[in-house]
């Protein structure tokens, strides 16, 4: 019963947003670099969903005003432009390679060279350490408990 | 002991971050508008639609946007700190009513009070997205050459008032 109901309601929700999210143009090409672009900008009420999988409507609002831009002829750039001079950076779903985000781009590679670097010097200080040969009353234990299993088993 | 050393420093600075991070609000997007000339504009009023406004007619004055709607549920928690700070006539507040139904938004104000000297109607949302709005309510503080000088995301609360609204007009006023 339950699970009916649920896909009752999923069967809505779909309903709803592909009705949201219907084209308004027809020409396929531009269809396509609509989605394109609205796969690289940030939807700024969800924050981590972009505006291709979003449905809020200043997503769709957003995404009417990259048809609208791309349709008027302007190009990719100049609509990745215009919404970073709006919502900045943060509308980018790669951030641009600046000063300020030189950690969030170089972070992982210098995190990445300090493990190679612990791992490098692990491996060798384990190859200097010498095998340390066995003390007598150790070798006699070793065998006496080989003894041991051997009448055991 | 001091091989234990190194996890611990990763660990407290890991912290470090975290206790940071759990701080800052992720809603607070920094504006790229702060500095900036406030986005021009020509649009019917909410009460009148044959009158028209912009924001060139406040040059000169430092003034308050506040993005409001009708059917945004923070704008009734923000509405009676905007009363209070509108009888105080310190600063010209005005109002953009966003994506809203004429009607709807004529109605709320008659029934909150309206703290707005007057209000633009932005029905398709456009001037929303001039002025990188995605939050309703948000609060410009634009100096008197139309400049931006701050921008609140959010409800307005009687402590952002006193402490930062304000004290910068006070500022930007004196200048």
């Amino acid at each position: 019963m339950r699970n009916a109901i649920a896909a009752i309601f999923l069967m809505l929700a779909t309903a709803v947003g592909a009705a949201e999210a219907l084209p308004a143009s027809a020409d396929p090409v531009l269809e396509a670099r609509v989605q394109k672009l609205a796969e690289e900008l940030r939807c700024l009420v969800c924050q981590n969903q972009n505006l291709a999988d979003s449905h809020a409507e200043l997503a769709i609002d957003l995404k009417n005003q990259v048809r609208e831009m791309l349709q008027a002829g302007k190009s990719e750039k100049e609509v990745v432009d215009y919404m970073v001079q709006r919502y900045g950076d943060f509308v980018l779903y790669r951030p641009p390679v600046k000063m300020t985000t030189l950690l969030l781009w170089g972070g992982p590679f210098v995190l990445f060279a300090g493990g190679l670097g612990v791992l490098f010097i692990n491996l060798r200080r384990r190859r200097n350490v010498a095998a340390v040969p066995l003390s007598a009353a150790e070798h006699d234990a070793a065998l006496r408990l080989l003894e041991e299993k051997k009448e055991g088993a | 002991m001091r091989r234990f050393l190194l996890p611990l420093g990763i660990f407290i600075v890991l912290v470090g971050f975290l206790a940071v991070g759990l701080r800052l609000n992720p809603r607070e997007v920094p504006s790229p508008f702060i500095g900036k000339p406030a986005p021009a504009f020509s649009v019917p009023q909410l009460h009148a639609a044959d009158h028209r406004i912009a924001p060139a007619d406040m040059v000169g004055k430092v003034w308050l946007l506040n993005v409001w709607a009708s059917w945004c549920v923070s704008c009734r928690q923000e509405h009676p700190v905007l009363m209070e700070l509108a009888g105080r006539n310190v600063v010209p507040i005005l109002g953009l009513d966003y994506k809203d139904e004429r009607d709807a938004g004529i109605a709320w104000l008659r029934e909150h009070g309206d703290p707005y000297l007057l209000s633009a109607y932005d029905r398709d949302g456009r001037i929303g997205i001039d002025y990188g709005v995605y939050g309703v309510p948000e609060t410009f503080v634009i100096d008197k050459a139309g400049v931006i000088r701050h921008k609140h995301v959010g409800p307005l609360t009687q402590k952002v008032v006193d402490e930062k609204i304000v004290p910068l007009v006070k500022e930007l006023n004196g200048a």
